[in-house]
């Protein structure tokens, strides 16, 4: 798949994220959406996987942390062929394998339940410190929200997985700059965030969330890293791609309405896959 | 019969009946408790306005504080304002406040013993479909099992309203659990409320059961009762919002008259208000049981109504629970006569 591709298919999970709210009539709209050229970079193109085989013992591992962005890890498994597409539209159902946030024995491709904040990478830390024991070569991802940084058991495991040199783990963190309750840097801000990062012994890349290349660059870049664990900052819009939820807190756990998700599909799809970099 | 004296909501069993979440009863009595005492103070885990703290934080900018997401800081923060003499109201959804911060509370505030009043909203099945990592089922348990703690579950907007007043003179560390749905309005301005006390909310003539109930779910009870009686079956409902310190007067007299107790919960059966009434009774006057509650399982997503089907807690399932502690009654009575 080229960039290009890539990016088409970031679009379509867009598109399916507010089908499945819209479907579902709760949930939340600016995370997933924010996060879509994420999950498509590590799903597409850098995580080892195989979707006929969900429980290969070789495979890349990938910790959600921030369970109630779960709507986009669905829709980037079904695109990946984890299950069928259809079962999209069965988000926050009674009976779903697609639970209001994500479970780990329901449905194939989850490696664990989250949806309570800032306990992701302590398991993700607690994997890669085991698997590294056995002498195993597949890595670990963990993707962790900005709002669960003000979480305590969050900077225990960066503690633990500094301390320790977890170099077979990579943090990918959707740096959205919103929460609940208003802005990050407002409501207990997490600035100066990759110095953090430093200071706890981790190597820091920092990209453009938006740009699929970046990103698996970045995860590339981490698996040169032998001395320590990686922390890839990815810079993100929230709700991005639909114009009235880029930015705004308001959108963190509300579905859009049937006119709004209308307008939102209409504006995803004349974008047409040209969600590319900020900066271009 | 519903007991006439206690100004119930006489309207409740019709069409349309009035539907507030207990949540918003917390909001307003928060504001009013902060208008009558300057010591009240609020915090939030960056779930401000679905924890309905928001009334607080606008009437109230300067005493409501934000922590961001982070619960065990939230407790402990509101520990040390307590110390120093604030009377501290923290709020999050239950599964995270007690849930995440159980250890915390039970150090700083109970064994501590200082007033901090914890709320943890959205608990229960009825949260719906954030699914089972959102529902608490456990935090009655939690918060019961804690010396110095009192645990009170109201069952409307109301009481909330009258239970988040009653605990800011309390002097003790408190949780009040709230439910995030609306749900019908059982009592009124007028009807009483005290920390500690049981009220018989629904008393048929010659009762062979007790329900007692805590939280939303008492409104099952009593439809539970009406059609109950309709079919000659008699049953006296108790509205236990307290569930500790437990009312073991009203309690034990009712399992007295009765002689067979159900209990109804939106929470595990284990080691919840059917746990505390059965520790009661046990000790006190053993009666047979049932127990209407979610049966040592996880919640899962769906819609709330859909949910309390699924996990039988509706007024369909209380019936039968009724009709079965009836029997073991009476098959209880013959091997013992
Ligand atoms: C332990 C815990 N506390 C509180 C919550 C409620 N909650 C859900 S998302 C969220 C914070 C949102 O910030 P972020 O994770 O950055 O989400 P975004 O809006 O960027 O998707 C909170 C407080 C939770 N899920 N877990
Ligand atoms: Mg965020």
């Amino acid at each position: 798949m080229t960039f290009d591709d890539l990016q088409n298919k970031a679009n379509k999970i867009r598109q399916d994220i507010i089908k499945m709210l819209i479907e579902a009539g709760s949930g939340h709209s600016a995370g997933p959406l924010g996060a879509a050229d994420i999950f498509t970079a590590l799903y597409f193109l850098v995580m080892n996987i195989d979707p006929k085989n969900p429980n290969w013992e070789e495979r890349d591992r990938l910790f959600l942390s921030c369970g109630h962005i779960a709507p986009v890890l669905y829709a980037t498994l079904a695109h990946r062929g984890f299950f069928p597409l259809e079962e999209l539209s069965t988000l926050r159902k009674f009976g779903s394998r697609l639970q209001g946030h994500p479970e780990r024995k329901r449905l194939p491709g989850i490696e664990s339940t989250s949806g309570p904040l800032g306990s992701g990478l302590a398991q993700a830390c607690g994997y890669a410190y085991a698997a590294r024991m056995d002498g195993r070569k597949f890595r670990i991802y963990c993707v962790s929200s900005d709002g669960e940084h003000q979480e305590g058991n969050h900077w225990e495991a960066v503690m633990f997985a500094g301390k320790n040199n977890l170099s077979n783990l990579t943090l990918l963190i959707d740096r959205n700059n919103i929460q609940i309750d208003g802005y990050t840097e407002e409501v207990m801000p997490l600035e100066p965030l990759a110095d953090k990062y430093r200071s706890f012994n981790w190597s820091v890349l920092e990209v453009d969330g938006h740009n699929i290349e970046e990103i698996a660059n970045a995860c590339s870049h981490a698996r040169a890293i032998f001395e320590n664990p990686t922390v890839v900052v990815c810079h993100t819009i929230p709700g991005k791609g639909v114009g009235f939820m880029e930015g705004k807190f308001e959108w963190h756990g509300k579905p859009p309405n049937t006119s709004e998700a209308v307008e939102a599909l209409s504006q995803l799809r004349t974008l047409g896959g040209k969600i590319k970099s900020e900066h271009e | 019969m519903l007991n006439k004296s206690l100004h119930l909501n006489e309207k409740m069993f019709e069409d349309g009946a009035e539907q507030k979440p207990t949540r918003h009863g917390f909001g307003e009595g928060l504001v009013e408790a902060g208008r009558i005492n300057e010591r009240v103070v609020a915090l939030c885990a960056d779930l401000t306005e679905s924890t309905r703290i928001i009334d607080f934080k606008k009437e109230f900018p300067n005493r409501f504080i934000e922590v961001g997401v982070a619960e065990q800081a939230l407790a402990t923060i509101a520990s040390g304002m307590a110390s120093y003499g604030k009377i501290p109201f923290i709020a999050s959804y239950a599964a995270f406040s007690p849930g995440r911060n159980w250890e915390q509370i039970r150090t700083t505030i109970a064994l501590n013993d200082v007033a901090v009043k914890i709320v943890g909203a959205h608990a229960g099945v009825s949260v719906g479909p954030d699914g089972g990592t959102h529902q608490a089922l456990e935090d009655i348990a939690l918060m019961r099992a804690m010396p110095n703690m009192v645990v009170i579950y109201p069952s409307d907007f109301y009481e909330a309203r009258k239970a988040t007043l009653a605990v800011v003179d309390n002097g003790k560390p408190s949780y009040i659990r709230l439910a995030r749905e609306a749900t019908t309005v059982i009592t009124t301005e007028k009807t009483p409320f005290e920390i500690g006390k049981a009220y018989i909310y629904w008393e048929s003539k010659n009762p062979q059961v007790a329900i007692i109930a805590s939280g939303p779910l008492l409104y099952e009870a009593l439809v539970a009762a009406r059609q109950l009686d309709e079919i000659g079956v008699g049953v006296v409902v108790v509205n236990n919002p307290t569930i500790k310190p437990l009312d073991q007067q009203t309690l034990v007299d009712v399992a007295r008259m009765c002689k067979a107790v159900v209990s109804v919960e939106e929470h595990q059966v284990n080691a919840g208000l059917g746990g505390a009434l059965a520790e009661l009774f046990a000790k006190n006057y053993p009666v047979p049981m049932e127990f209407i509650g979610v049966q040592d399982r996880f919640g899962e997503s769906g819609n709330p109504d859909e949910l309390l089907g699924h996990f039988r807690l509706k007024s369909k399932d209380i019936v039968e629970s009724v009709k079965k502690v009836i029997a073991r009654k009476a098959a209880a009575g013959e091997s013992s006569s």
